[in-house]
């Protein structure tokens, strides 16, 4: 059961956002989160949504796909929904006992699901489409001005760093989850119980198998450190990279799209 | 001139309580020299805790001795301006497959040791391209390292090491954690190694089959080099080796006891392609 969790849910396809540089995709999905934030009638949000739809189209992964990150957020959003709904003040539209649905509160429960929604599925399509390991080279090489920065004011991001251990940390989840799983089959074989009893009684289960998956950590860890050790590692400086992230033509069509977009979005923000 | 040289080589693990205070000293080497020639194959065997390790650690300045001084292709390891020229001298693989690989992906993880050198990324290229085909492993450069065998993961680890484009390669007990298949495996890409491509190697293990074709067996107890010699010079000695709790290859040891049974066969046999000779040819000459 526990072989079945993957992390970063790319989604293998063929498609123009597939084959996009990591850092336009991040950049896009910055912009889409600012614009998504900051519209305020409905021709703005009209036209987010298109964006929105069109991307999902460019993408070919199926809708089916982004929804599913829906399922785990949907008490928050029915209690942020009902929270803006009735707590709002204004005009009152209708009157339940003690509880009044307001105008401003109808508009804003409504704003802030849609809000919410279409952040999940937007954020969605990146992931969809990037690989963890592009989605770290990109980070790194977007951030890559704070290390400079930092250097100017004697101040170290760990930019590359953080980079590494966030590819290390995927690397070995893989493997982590293996070893749980051996440890708790190990357990189960004398008798331990990870199945029956209630939240509590099932989180106390888990102590005996957290302590030996720690200590294997730590002593992959030390293993590990040799082995890059070994290999010349010595942190991010000097270093030079198999494929270095590059711009395309493909690249530049779709910054100059994505300026087109925040262009028009503010244009229209400013009209209206 | 020697491409490992040590002498009077010794490394202390120092304890220390909270205080900073020696608590205890557990010296897991003692006074090691040995010499390794360029091109050569060479085997360290020894139990657990014999300093194998420890010593394969040092010639590739993960740790620095004690007392004592390792040069490595003429470098002094313990000298700090020399590290990296020493780790690219010396690649070292490791015993556990799984902790050695640092990337998601074959060639990433090749690549791993080039990049941090600061190689131009078409050099990079052509080394991982290269190193994956001395392994055996170039159709595999788009695979997730957790979807191989362990014997694969390891030969991955040697094309890492092979990246670097090193003189000499150090394997610490490469074969620990494989089944048979992976072992055997392992080993062969290990002797390719060293016969086409004129590598070093320095091979830790405690398996006595392994040990048969190197060129020069050393064998440590306690941090200190008890035996050394040729492989034949080695196994013949059954009892000595018994009495430091170490087997002989079970092909040796047949021999050993039908010889002392009364059996007329040459003193160390090593392989089973001996063995059926020898037996043949007293066969034989009975009939005559």
């Amino acid at each position: 059961m526990l072989r079945e969790i993957t992390l970063g849910q790319y989604y293998p396809a063929n498609s123009v956002l597939h084959s996009l540089d990591p850092r336009v995709k991040l950049f896009g999905t910055l912009v889409y989160i600012i614009t998504l934030f900051s519209f305020d009638n409905v021709p703005l949000f009209a036209m987010i949504l298109i964006a929105l739809i069109g991307v999902i189209k460019l993408s070919k992964v199926p809708f089916s796909f982004m929804v599913k990150g829906l399922r785990s957020i949907i008490m928050l959003l029915v209690i942020a929904g009902l929270f803006n709904m009735f707590l709002t003040p204004g005009i009152t539209l209708v009157e339940l006992g003690p509880l009044k649905i307001t105008d401003v509160g109808l508009i804003n429960a409504i704003k802030m699901t849609s809000r919410m929604v279409m952040l999940i599925i937007g954020t969605s399509v990146m992931t969809l489409t990037t690989t963890p390991n592009q989605l770290t080279a990109g980070l790194e090489k977007s951030l890559g001005f704070l290390s400079k920065f930092g250097a100017a004011i004697n101040v170290d991001f760990h930019v590359h760093d953080i980079a590494m251990i966030m590819s290390i940390a995927l690397r070995f989840i893989p493997v982590l989850i293996e070893e749980t799983d051996k440890i708790m089959k190990a357990q189960m074989a004398r008798g331990a119980d990870f199945e029956t009893g209630g939240l509590v009684k099932k989180a106390t289960n888990m102590v005996p198998l957290l302590v030996p998956l720690f200590v294997s950590a730590f002593r992959r860890a030390t293993d590990l450190a040799y082995a890059m050790e070994a290999r010349c590692y010595n942190g991010g400086e000097g270093r030079t990279k198999m494929r270095p992230l590059t711009y395309t033509s493909l690249d530049q069509r779709a910054y100059i799209c994505l300026f087109m977009y925040i262009i028009l979005f503010y244009a229209v923000k400013a009209v209206l | 001139m020697a491409i490992i040289r040590s002498k009077d080589l010794v490394h202390e693990y120092i304890r220390r309580d909270e205080a900073g205070n020696v608590e205890s000293i557990q010296t897991a080497l003692d006074h090691v020299d040995l010499e390794v020639e360029p091109g050569q194959f060479i085997s360290i065997l020894g139990h657990n805790g014999s300093g194998k390790s420890t010593f394969a650690k040092h010639i590739n300045a993960l740790l620095t001795p004690s007392e004592g001084v390792l040069w490595v292709d003429g470098m002094n390891t313990s000298d700090d301006e020399y590290t990296f020229a020493v780790r690219q001298t010396a690649g070292m693989v490791f015993q556990n497959p799984d902790n050695q690989i640092i990337a998601s992906v074959v060639d990433e993880d090749v690549a791993f040791a080039p990049e941090n050198m600061g190689v131009p990324s078409d050099e990079i290229v052509q080394r991982v391209e290269k190193a994956l085909k001395m392994v055996g492993m170039y159709k595999y450069r788009s695979h997730s390292p957790n979807k191989l065998s362990g014997g694969q993961k390891q030969r991955v680890a040697i094309a890492g090491v092979m990246a670097m484009q090193p003189k000499c390669i150090i394997l610490d007990e490469p074969t620990a954690m494989l089944d048979p298949d992976g072992r055997a495996e392992v080993l062969r890409a290990v002797h390719d190694l060293n016969r086409e491509k004129g590598i070093t190697v320095i091979l830790i293990t405690h398996y006595m089959e392994e040990v048969v074709d190197s060129d020069f067996v050393y064998v440590m107890e306690k941090g200190k080099v008890i035996m050394k010699g040729k492989p034949r010079d080695i196994f013949t000695q059954v009892d000595e080796l018994k009495s430091h709790g170490l087997d002989v290859p079970q092909v040796t040891m047949l021999a050993h006891e039908l010889r002392k049974s009364g059996v007329p066969l040459p003193e160390c046999i090593l392989t089973r392609q001996e063995l059926v000779a020898s037996l043949a040819k007293i066969k034989n000459g009975g009939h005559e």
